[in-house]
Order: C-alpha cells, then sequence, then structure tokens
C-alpha cells in the first residue's frame, strides 16, 4: 500500500500541451477519481502514471521513489483498462495469473492466489472458462481480479464502467467500492461521470483542458467549487451576470435579475460579476421578486426540473416538486439563500 | 424470380469453367481409348523420377514454409511494433514481391547471382579468372528465391493481425510484469496464429504451385509443375494427368493441415480498434534496428536492381568489367518501336485487360449472389470462387487444354486449343478468386441497412444495386480488378501450357530474349512489367484503404 506525489506534471503531444503543471498528492488506501470532459487529459494522466506514456517535465514518486524514469515494466501499476484488454486467448485463471509469473511462486500458490481473487471478484469456478465466453460485466471483474492478483502498489482504472449498461454500472459501481476500500488499495480512477466519482472517490481531481481545476471532496466541490468550470461541471448550475453591492466575510451580496443574492465568493469580488445559481438556488414563490416562463419541465422523480426564461432572456434551472408547475406557466421566484457562487466576471 | 434464376446460372458458369476441367482431368488419368485403366498411375508409382517430383516439391514447400516463416513474421513484427527512421518506406517496399511478376523476380535473380549475373562478374573482375566462381542452380537456388520472395504473405498478413491488435493488451502485459520477449511469446504470437497459419499455407500453396523458379534455376531438379510440362511434352498425357492429380493431392493436404493447426481468427477481446503500436527505444538501438530491417530490404530488392541495370546496358557492351561501362536507353525504346518486340506487348495487355473485365462482372455478380453466408447457395458459390486459388496454374492449364480439347456442346466442351480464347480463359479463371475473395468479403462488410434505407426511400433491387451497393463496393473492385490484370500480364506458368502463335505473351518473349543473349531486352521487359505491377498494387492499397 502506497502513497502516490505527483509534482509539477506535464505532457505535451506534439506541441498541444494536453497535462499542464499538474501536482497531486494521494494518500495510502486513498481513491482519488480524475474527472472532466473528453479532451480533459485525464486519460494521459493516468498512462503517465502507470509509464505508458512519459512525462516532459515534472516528477513521479510512489511512496517516496522518483519512478519517473522507470519504464511501465518496473512500476507494476495494476491497471484496468477501458476495453479490459484481456488476452482473448488465454483462461480466465490464466489471464488472472499472468501478473504471477515474476514472483517466484510454486505452482501451487500461485493457483491459490488465483482462486483467492478470483472469488474477490465473485468469479469462483469460473477459472477455466474462456474469457471470450464470459459478459461484459464478468470481462469487467476478470480484469479488476487480474491488475490485483500481483498484489500491485497502486491501482489505475481507465473507465472500468463505461462499457456496461446502466443498471449493471450502478450495481458493479457498488461492488467496485465495496473491494477497493476491502483491499486498502491506493487507487487513481479516470471517468467523466460525475455520479460514479461521487460514489467511488475519496477525493476528486476535476481537471480541464490538460490543468487541475480543482482537487476535493465531493461536498466541497459541490459546496465551494474553485472556478466557474467546477462550479458548471460538478452539479448542475445556471448563470447570470451581476454587480457587486456588499460585502460580509466570504459572502458577498449581488444584484442580478433584478434582485439581491448572497452568493459565495472566490477572490476580492468588486464590480461585475458572473452568478452560478445551483437549481436549489431559487424557490418558486407567489409574491417572488424575480418573473419568468416555464419553458421546458424535465421530471426527474422525487422533483423535477424547471428552465425559467426571465424577462431579460436568461434562462436559469430550478428544482420544485413534480407537480408544482406546467410548461408555459407565467412563474415568480426568490433566491433561497443557498446555493449561490460568485466570480470575477473578467475572462479567465 | 431474377433472384433464384441468377444465382443458378451463375453457379452453373462456375461448374463449368472452374469444376468440370478439373474432373475431366481425374477421368483421363484412370481412362484410356480401350476404357478404364490404372497404367498411368502404377507407372508413375513405380518410375522413381515421377514420385520423386512428388517429394522434391514436398519438401520445397517445407523448406520455403520455414524460411519464408521466418523471415516475414519477424519483418513483420519489425516493421509494426519496432519505431525506426524509415518504417514507412521499408514497410512499403517489402510488400512489393506480393505483385512482382514471378518470372520476373526469377530473370533478376538470374541477372544477380546467375553465371554471368552482376555478383559473378564482380569477382571475376576481381580474382581475374575467366570462368564464373559458381553456378546459381538447383534445389538450393529455389529455396533462396522462395523464401526471399514468399517470405512477402506472411509479412503482409502479419502486418494486417498487427494492425488491428488492440495496444492495450500489450500495456496490460508490461503492467503485469513481462518483458518485452515474454510478451511477444505469450501474447503476440499465439495471437497471431491465425495470421501465421494463412501465410503458411498461402507459401505452400505458392511453393507447390512455383513453376518459374523450378523451370529456370531447377537444373536437375524437378517438380511437379516442371515434370508435368515436360511429360506433356513428351506426349505422355495419362501420366501427366496423373501428376497434375498428384499435384492437386499436396495442395488438398496444406489446406487441409491448415485449416486443423491454424485455429479460427482470435482477436482482441476488446472492441476497440487502436492505432498501431509503437515501441521507442534509444538513439543506438532505434538506428541499429533500422540498419537492420534496411539492410534486410536492400538485399531482398538487389535482384530487381540487377534487373534495372541490366536493362540500361547496350547489348553485348559489358562482358568483363565488373560495372557497365556503356549506358543505353535502347533497350527500352526497342520494345516500342520494334514491332516485333510490341507484339507480346499489346498481345499480354488486351488478354490480361478483357479476362480481368470479364472476370470482375463475374465474380461481382456471385459476390452479389452469395452475399449471404448462411444460404448454402452462397457456400457453393464462394467454394467455386476460391476454387482457382488453391489449385495450382499449371494444374488449371493442363484441365483446360483437356476439357476445350474436342467438340461435345452438350458437355460445354468445345475446341478451342489452338485458338486466341483459350488462354484469355485461363487467365479468367486465374482471376476469378483474386477479385472474388476481396469482394466477397467487402460486400458482407457493408452494412445491410443501407441497402434497406434505400429500399424504404423507394429504390428498387437494382436502383439499390447501382446507387449504394455499387458506388461502395467500387474501389476495392477496382483494386483487386487491377491485381488480377497484372497477375495475367506477367503469367508464364498458365502461358507455356497455352500459347499459340497469336497469344505469345511477354513472359514468353523474356525468356525468348535470355535465350537469344538479348539480356537488356529482356530485362526491359522485365521492368516495365515490375512497373505496371507497382502501379496496380498501389492502386489496389489505395482502394483498400479508403473503404
Amino acid at each position: 500500500m502506497s502513497t502516490m506525489h505527483l509534482e509539477r506534471v506535464a505532457k505535451r503531444f506534439d506541441t498541444t500541451p494536453v497535462v499542464s503543471d499538474v501536482s497531486l498528492a494521494i494518500a495510502q488506501g486513498e481513491l482519488v477519481a480524475l474527472l472532466g470532459p473528453s479532451g480533459s487529459g485525464k486519460t494521459t494522466l493516468l498512462r503517465l502514471i502507470a509509464g505508458f506514456e512519459q512525462l516532459d517535465s515534472g516528477r513521479i514518486l510512489l511512496d517516496g521513489d522518483d519512478v519517473t524514469d522507470r519504464s511501465a515494466l518496473e512500476r507494476r501499476c495494476g491497471m484496468v483498462f477501458q476495453h479490459y484488454a484481456l488476452f482473448p486467448h488465454l483462461s480466465v485463471s490464466q489471464n488472472v495469473g499472468y501478473g504471477l509469473a515474476n514472483e517466484r511462486l510454486t505452482r501451487v500458490a500461485r493457483d491459490a492466489r488465483v482462486t483467492e481473487v478470483l472469488a474477490m471478484v465473485d468469479l469462483a469456478g469460473y477459472g477455466g472458462r474462456p474469457v471470450t465466453a464470459l459478459s461484459g460485466g464478468q470481462q469487467q471483474r476478470v480484469a479488476l481480479a487480474r491488475a490485483l492478483a500481483p498484489r500491485p502498489r497502486v491501482l489505475l482504472l481507465d473507465e472500468p464502467l463505461s462499457n456496461l449498461d446502466p443498471s449493471l454500472r450502478e450495481r458493479t459501481r457498488r461492488e467496485l467500492r465495496e473491494l477497493v476500500r476491502r483491499t486498502g488499495i491506493t487507487t487513481v480512477l479516470v471517468t467523466h461521470e460525475q455520479e460514479e466519482a461521487f460514489e467511488l472517490a475519496d477525493r476528486i481531481a476535476v481537471l480541464h483542458l490538460g490543468r487541475l481545476e480543482q482537487l476535493g471532496t465531493p461536498e466541497s466541490l459541490y459546496d465551494a467549487p474553485a472556478t466557474p468550470f467546477v462550479a458548471g461541471f460538478v452539479g448542475r448550475a445556471s448563470q447570470l451576470h451581476g454587480t457587486v453591492t456588499g460585502r460580509e466575510g466570504v459572502v458577498v451580496h449581488v444584484r442580478a435579475a433584478g434582485t439581491g443574492w448572497r452568493a459565495r465568493a472566490t477572490g476580492n469580488l468588486a464590480g461585475d460579476v458572473v452568478l452560478l445559481l445551483r437549481p436549489d438556488a431559487m424557490r418558486f414563490a407567489a409574491a417572488g421578486p424575480v418573473a419568468g416562463t416555464i419553458v421546458h419541465r424535465r421530471f426527474a422523480g422525487a422533483h423535477a426540473f424547471y428552465t425559467i426564461r426571465l424577462a431579460d432572456g436568461d434562462d436559469v434551472e430550478v428544482a420544485a416538486p413534480p407537480d408544482a408547475a406546467r410548461e408555459g406557466d407565467p412563474v415568480r421566484l426568490e433566491p433561497t439563500g443557498t446555493g449561490a457562487h460568485a466570480w470575477d466576471a473578467a475572462p479567465r | 424470380m431474377i433472384r433464384r434464376v441468377v444465382p443458378a446460372i451463375l453457379l452453373l458458369i462456375l461448374a463449368w469453367l472452374v469444376v468440370e476441367p478439373m474432373l475431366l482431368v481425374a477421368l483421363d488419368a484412370v481412362r484410356s481409348d480401350a476404357g478404364w485403366t490404372f497404367a498411368a498411375v502404377r507407372a508413375f508409382l513405380v518410375e522413381r523420377n515421377e514420385w520423386r517430383a512428388a517429394l522434391n516439391s514436398l519438401w520445397l514447400a517445407l523448406a520455403s514454409v520455414v524460411l519464408g516463416g521466418v523471415l516475414g513474421v519477424s519483418l513483420g513484427l519489425l516493421t509494426r511494433l519496432a519505431d525506426f527512421p524509415g518504417r514507412r518506406i521499408v514497410s512499403a517496399l517489402l510488400a512489393l514481391p506480393a505483385v512482382l511478376p514471378p518470372l520476373v523476380g526469377v530473370v533478376a535473380f538470374l541477372f544477380l547471382y546467375g553465371e554471368s549475373g552482376v555478383i559473378a562478374r564482380m569477382v571475376m573482375a576481381v580474382t581475374g579468372a575467366d570462368t564464373p566462381p559458381w553456378r546459381f542452380e538447383g534445389a538450393g537456388a529455389v529455396v533462396l528465391i522462395h523464401a526471399t520472395t514468399m517470405y512477402v504473405y506472411s509479412y503482409l498478413l502479419v502486418r494486417g493481425a498487427l494492425a488491428t491488435f488492440d495496444p492495450a493488451l500489450l500495456e496490460a502485459a508490461t503492467a503485469l510484469g513481462a518483458g518485452r520477449w515474454r510478451t511477444l511469446g505469450t501474447v503476440v504470437l499465439p495471437l497471431l496464429r491465425p495470421a501465421i497459419g494463412n501465410g503458411a499455407l498461402l507459401t505452400a500453396l505458392s511453393s507447390l504451385a512455383s513453376f518459374s523458379a523450378p523451370y529456370v534455376f531447377g537444373g536437375g531438379f524437378r517438380v511437379l509443375p516442371t515434370q508435368i510440362v515436360s511429360t506433356r511434352l513428351n506426349g505422355d498425357i495419362p501420366i501427366a494427368m496423373v501428376e497434375t492429380l498428384a499435384l492437386v493431392g499436396l495442395s488438398l493436404v496444406a489446406l487441409l493441415l491448415a485449416s486443423r493447426l491454424g485455429g479460427v481468427g482470435a482477436r482482441g477481446a476488446g472492441k476497440g480498434i487502436a492505432p498501431a503500436p509503437k515501441r521507442t527505444g534509444s538513439r543506438r538501438s532505434r538506428w541499429g534496428i533500422a540498419l537492420v530491417a534496411w539492410g534486410f530490404t536492400g538485399w531482398l530488392l538487389l535482384p530487381h536492381l540487377a534487373l534495372a541495370v541490366v536493362s540500361l546496358v547496350p547489348q553485348g557492351a559489358w562482358n568483363t568489367t565488373a560495372l557497365p561501362t556503356a549506358w543505353t536507353i535502347g533497350n527500352y525504346l526497342t520494345l516500342v518501336t520494334d514491332p516485333v518486340r510490341w507484339r507480346p506487348f499489346g498481345t499480354s495487355l488486351w488478354m490480361a485487360s478483357a479476362s480481368a473485365l470479364v472476370a470482375a462482372v463475374l465474380a461481382l455478380g456471385v459476390a452479389v449472389a452469395a452475399r449471404d453466408p448462411r444460404r448454402p447457395l452462397s457456400r457453393w458459390l464462394e467454394g467455386g470462387l476460391a476454387l482457382p486459388w488453391a489449385v495450382p496454374g499449371t494444374v488449371y492449364a493442363i484441365a483446360l487444354a483437356t476439357m476445350f480439347s474436342m467438340a461435345q456442346p452438350a458437355a460445354g466442351r468445345f475446341v478451342l486449343i489452338g485458338t486466341l480464347w483459350l488462354l484469355p480463359l485461363a487467365y479468367l479463371i486465374r482471376s476469378l478468386p483474386v477479385i472474388g475473395r476481396p469482394v466477397v468479403a467487402a460486400i458482407r462488410g457493408l452494412d445491410p441497412a443501407l441497402d434497406e434505407a434505400a429500399t424504404s426511400l423507394g429504390a428498387g433491387a437494382w436502383r439499390a444495386f447501382t446507387t449504394v451497393t455499387l458506388p461502395l463496393l467500387g474501389p476495392v473492385l477496382a483494386g483487386a480488378a487491377a491485381l488480377a490484370f497484372v497477375t495475367g500480364l506477367g503469367d508464364f506458368m498458365t502461358s507455356i501450357i497455352l500459347y499459340t502463335y497469336d497469344t505469345r505473351p511477354v513472359s514468353l518473349e523474356i525468356l525468348g530474349a535470355i535465350r537469344q543473349g538479348q539480356l537488356g531486352v529482356a530485362a526491359a521487359y522485365g521492368v516495365v512489367l515490375t512497373m505496371l505491377s507497382t502501379g496496380a498494387f498501389l492502386l489496389a492499397e489505395r482502394s483498400r484503404r479508403s473503404t
């Protein structure tokens, strides 16, 4: 079990920077998710950690050892590939046992380890089958077992659930979390799905255009996004333009859409700001100060998301009970006092 | 109605052109004017020279498979997995022998390694000897030619397989602690088994069918194809038929063995087709690999360089020096200006283009009719299309000569021997698999939803075919037809059996020019054929890539 440190890691392909200046410290047994849209550099970062790509600058340390110049072969990270990369000509056991060849184990000890790991992923008794005969979910678990069998220092997961059906994905996600917690292995997970990152990760590193935007627990990302990108990418948010009218501590008073808002501020704000509103930042109120019309309603079970076009043409999204209003209804809104964030309007 | 009648007609045509001639050969082997007889079979089995030729064919095939396979697989792995300066050019150059006419390759070897070849002259010039230092002849020479030209099958197939190889498999092995060699042995080679097996099969079939190399360099080393031709020249027709059957038998054994050993095409379990992997090592190792790869490529292509050099030397101007002292393009001009020299070119051109064109139409029809692989009819059509691929050209030449030597219209037999139609017909049959196999594969690869979309938009079967299917197949069809064209253009082994005064092709003219001592002209013919073949190959490659 290990700690991992990335220090100012950078990588460019030809002249395009893919990973820029990313620093990250991961504690022993921690699960960190690299979250970002496609093209954010998250998979490249994972491959840099594994050693499949060489850094242009920066350092990678495992347990304090500098492994920057070590090959993937020497680093021996356990890795689960997006399409699993199971060896199609080998059986389940042969796949799982593949990484044990370098450890001077007796045949019996090796078989025992394979059996043990297969049991861990709930595939006891599947050892003799060809991997091509397994379902997608089973293949995913074989890939996990194969990565874990040689007891790697760190486990790297590249979109491990993206190839599964939605229903299976949710179950597998829970099992994966269980397994990783139980083995206590330091884990880095790449995903573009916020929900997956929220459920699995201790901390989430949000990447955007190769840069680390913010590193934090799921709660802190949602409640205190460091940048407008994080606010927009993590959780749902609408955007308004406004002006600062006052401030008390970390909270600023902003005037936007004809009313006053209390917003969490990042940095020293004055003048024009961007106001990000979570769906819980407003509620319907018959005498509310903001007027608009519902242009879209999206049912989501216990509540619904309403898109409301305001008088000046801006759209905001509000969460409310599903029967609160219908499309086309004129409504009035009032701020709830939470769920608002403000940033300097100047482009970053 | 049409949907049933057309496939039936196509099947009949294939049965007539592809199957019936073979059956007649089998019958003629055990039949004489007096009735059934096994005299010829007995003569074949008793005569030592006869089964010696069969044994020679067999071990020549084995040696070609082993040497060509090792060479081809290594070069395929090297040019796909290792990154080195000039990798793309080397990869392309190494693929060239796939399309060069065998006779041209053999003549090129003659000009390089032969008694009066470039190397022999150099040695003589250096040592001052006045007799050639060696005779490039016999089994060894044939094996060398086979290995250095037939490696291309394993090479191309291994490269093809590696192109769709999921690089994550290599990374997975690395992450699990397998070094380069263990990855090669436990992951790469096992997954390449189908490609290696198919490469071995192609090499075995080519070696069994090979005529040019044993004919020119064999000397006393007889193999079945050369034996068949000489037996036939001696007028021993029934024994020639038995030899022909023996050759077919050996080819079938190779096919059976390959399907047993080759296994089915296992591919990566991953769905993504990823880009070709590259391993970048240190500068030194990159240049080391480059040196090896370029060295091999140079060595493999050296004969063709010799061919080009000889084609530029005036008649009789190069006798004692290591390198020629005078140069000319006269040999090329002769091909165009001298009607006697031009005639075989014109003949080969019309025969090759006409046969490729008709074969393309026929193969396209068969491909459309055989589109659904589950229908039994499709399997029959496909089999008929592929049969000429598994059977040596010499065999088909003999079979066609037998079939079209008498008039029996009810059995589809006409007297074509001695007319100018028989040789183009032979080219056509040999073109069928060359065009048919890729086109069948391409049409099966088309999304059936495209056809359904056209139908839903009101297009009838014919319009859907001409506006959707045909344009999509066009590039593959054109590329395959181009390959069939050059195969006909450079054909030697069917031509030498079936040619007449009117259909004397380029290959025989090359041989004739060598016999007359006009090496420059022979080389010029060879260079032009090489260029045309290369052009057609590039066209086929481009069309394959564009789909």
